[in-house]
């Protein structure tokens, strides 16, 4: 893992020195929250959506993140000087995961405070351990399928719009295990704790079946534009 | 052609064609680089220079004839060559955000090279001191080139693969640039690299192999002036 | 190039495909009773449930095409050709699908839509395979296209269970179930069974017929892109003979 580890802490230098998550992502993240409650207008119902849109605002982000990731690596062609390296492509995949993995633990930390102070949402020392697990594994597997769909469309033109086309239908599971569990960690009426555990579950299933379908496949994905 | 033992070959190309979106870049290159060879590739814009030295980087995909380096068929899988190979492209395959000695510290950590390497080849390249703790993005053209060059010394790939390394030096690194490949192939690497520059003289000159047309018009020995 | 795609056997198919659907249509119209509780909109079935049926079997195609244009190192492109005509005949199946789901349920439901699990997981597999389309319609590189494509075919085959299963535990948590029969399942009688039966035959012809054709479509294009690569070797070379005579 000495390469991954080299890939993560390259691209996490980056984003300090960069600051792009918190210059760029982060504000962006938190206005979508704001704009979100405009829309519902109503706070009981902003209360119940809670969740969803801490997530769904989770997934808008995953992409910038992940479009930015690969930006770095293709701005000066430093790809090329990573694919004719002794770098194994599935330890570049799981160095870039990890990266992108942190990233998003730093964000959802400020989405889940953004929820309590712009929604109302509570948590209480009980639930806390659920959401921890819950925003982990979210977070992991978020990382995992934006770093393997990111490589696929590294390199293309108009590869924005298409990233977003391939990744959220793949992302639909996280979106909806995600909410769930975490509404129950709120402290929701409509799903107990028994339930938000079982969402983990799934979330963990999904973690784990693209961390390992990534490594598997990030070789084949990782070709240079002819 | 004369048969030459597998071992002693490390480029060896048939009738090798690449089309890039139909248009064959390469249009039928014969051409055999022995092990620790020195080869400079000339031609004018356009011949096939850059695409030739992709191709042996495995980085696009031979459309037909042979192509093997270091005695791995590219045809077959182009990937495999890649972790012998050093590349210095048109672009210098850097991150902007991090400063010269982190990117090369980067390029040690991932080809399992120590720390003092990073600091020869900084000195080697005279971008030590200041220079190296300047984040790459406000360095001049020349220092981030020679930032690329300190890369692929840390790096001490087996097939050097250089797309006009002398542009943007000044003359005393055109120099050092020389001397450091002349110090990669006496190590055992070989060296192949595509060049404008008039031969300099008083040094030794190395092979020149001149393209036209996405094919090997020809092909000088290296010789003492 | 004025060579065809067609040849007896895809004739047979075509023939026998036109016939069957023509079939088809004259029974639901005329020859199967409407249902005692939807009534005619029963009728939608004919055509939707044949469009699902080859819509699925189109991307199990795709997955075992692509699976081996994977697995074996040499003559991959023949099968990525089948993977992505399968793929493109699927969405146009799978669009027919919604499409006329959505139709009967206005009908029996009252609503275009529900986030019924099958159709939801229907909705994202469409997407899905609109974005491998996309994929596939941006690579210019054959070889690269293949693997790239193949690699996303079977990336989805983990993804469509795993949407489908939590779509289902997603909605099995809501019990405000619609007050009409939710899964429209029908009591068929013979005559509704077979021409439902000839359906799904005749929508598998087409499918059949259209992937052999556009397959084939494909391996034309890439024949004539390697006759131009000809061309356009010989006229590079000739180009140096004529200018190196005074270069070099």
């Amino acid at each position: 893992m000495r390469q991954a580890f080299a890939v993560a802490r390259k691209d996490l230098l980056i984003e300090i020195r960069a600051r792009l998550l918190l210059v760029r992502v982060a504000p962006f993240a938190l206005l979508v929250l704001v704009l979100f409650a405009v829309a519902l207008d109503s706070e009981p119902l902003i209360l119940r959506a809670a969740a969803g849109l801490v997530w769904l605002t989770m997934l808008f982000s995953v992409l910038l993140l992940v479009q930015r990731a690969y930006d770095v690596e293709t701005e000066d062609d430093a790809l090329e000087m990573l694919l004719t390296s002794t770098v194994e492509p599935t330890q570049l995949f799981f160095g870039k995961l990890l990266a992108a993995f942190v990233q998003l633990l730093v964000l959802s930390v400020l989405l889940v405070c953004g929820a309590v102070v712009l929604y109302g949402a509570t948590v209480t020392a009980g639930h806390l351990v659920l959401l921890v697990t819950t925003v982990s594994c979210a977070a992991w597997g978020l990382a995992s399928v934006g770093t393997l769909y990111g490589a696929v469309v590294a390199n293309m033109n108009g590869r924005d719009s298409l990233l977003a086309l391939l990744a959220l239908p793949v992302l639909a599971p996280v979106l909806i295990g995600a909410s769930r569990a975490t509404e129950a960690a709120f402290g929701s009426q409509t799903i107990d704790t028994a339930s938000g555990w079982a969402w983990v579950a799934l979330l963990a299933v999904f973690a784990l079946v693209f961390s390992a379908a990534g490594a598997a496949a990030f070789g084949a994905l990782m070709e240079p534009e002819a | 052609m004369q048969a030459v033992t597998t071992n002693d070959t490390a480029i060896r190309l048939t009738d090798a064609v690449v089309a890039l979106g139909g248009f064959p870049a390469l249009a039928g290159v014969d051409l055999s680089v022995g092990r620790g060879e020195l080869v400079a590739l000339r031609g004018a814009n356009g011949t096939g220079k850059s695409t030739l030295l992709r191709l042996c980087a495995g980085l696009v995909p031979l459309s037909r004839g042979a192509a093997r380096v270091f005695d791995l068929d590219l045809g077959d899988d182009r990937s495999a060559v890649r972790r012998h190979v050093g590349l210095l492209g048109h672009r210098n395959g850097l991150y902007a955000d991090l400063t010269a000695r982190e990117n090369l510290e980067f390029t040690a950590r991932l080809a399992g090279a120590r720390d003092e390497d990073v600091e020869d080849a900084l000195q080697r390249l005279k971008i030590d001191g200041r220079v190296a703790s300047t984040r790459v993005r406000t360095l001049s053209a020349g220092q981030r080139r020679r930032t690329a060059l300190a890369s692929l010394v840390v790096r001490r790939a087996q097939l050097w693969l250089l797309d006009e390394p002398h542009a943007g030096l000044d003359a005393a690194g055109r120099v050092e640039l020389d001397a450091i490949l002349r110090d990669a192939t006496d190590a055992g690497a070989t060296v192949v690299y595509t060049t404008h520059e008039s031969d300099r003289p008083g040094g030794e000159i190395p092979r020149t192999v001149t393209l036209a047309g996405g094919a090997v018009v020809t092909d000088k020995p290296s010789r003492r002036p | 190039m004025s060579r065809s795609t067609g040849t007896t056997v895809t004739r047979v198919i075509g023939i026998s495909a036109a016939l069957l659907l023509a079939w088809v249509v004259v029974s639901a119209f005329f020859v199967t009773p409407a249902d005692a509780q939807q009534g005619d909109a029963v009728r939608i079935m004919y055509a939707h449930v044949p469009a699902a049926w080859v819509a699925y079997l189109a991307f199990v195609t795709t997955a075992i095409a692509s699976g081996f244009s994977l697995a074996r190192r040499h003559r991959t492109l023949g099968f990525d050709r089948v993977a992505g005509a399968s793929a493109e005949t699927g969405v146009l199946f799978m669009g027919l699908a919604l499409v006329t789901g959505s139709l009967w349920g206005r009908l029996t439901w009252g609503t275009f839509w529900q986030w019924d699990p099958r159709l939801t997981t229907t909705l994202f597999l469409f997407v899905t395979y609109v974005g491998y389309l996309a994929v596939r319609n941006i690579d210019s590189d054959p070889q690269r296209r293949a693997k790239r494509s193949a690699v996303l075919a079977l990336l989805a085959v983990l993804e469509i269970p795993l949407v489908h299963f939590s779509v289902v535990l997603w909605r099995s948590l809501h019990q405000e179930a619609s007050v009409l029969n939710p899964d429209g399942d029908v009591r068929l009688d013979g005559s509704m069974l077979f021409t439902l039966f000839s359906g799904v035959v005749a929508f598998t012809l087409v499918f059949v017929w259209l992937v052999i054709h556009r397959q084939r479509l494909s391996t034309l294009q890439d024949l004539q892109q390697g006759a131009g690569l000809d061309a356009a070797i010989a006229a590079r070379r000739n180009e140096v003979s004529t200018r190196s005579v005074g270069g070099a």
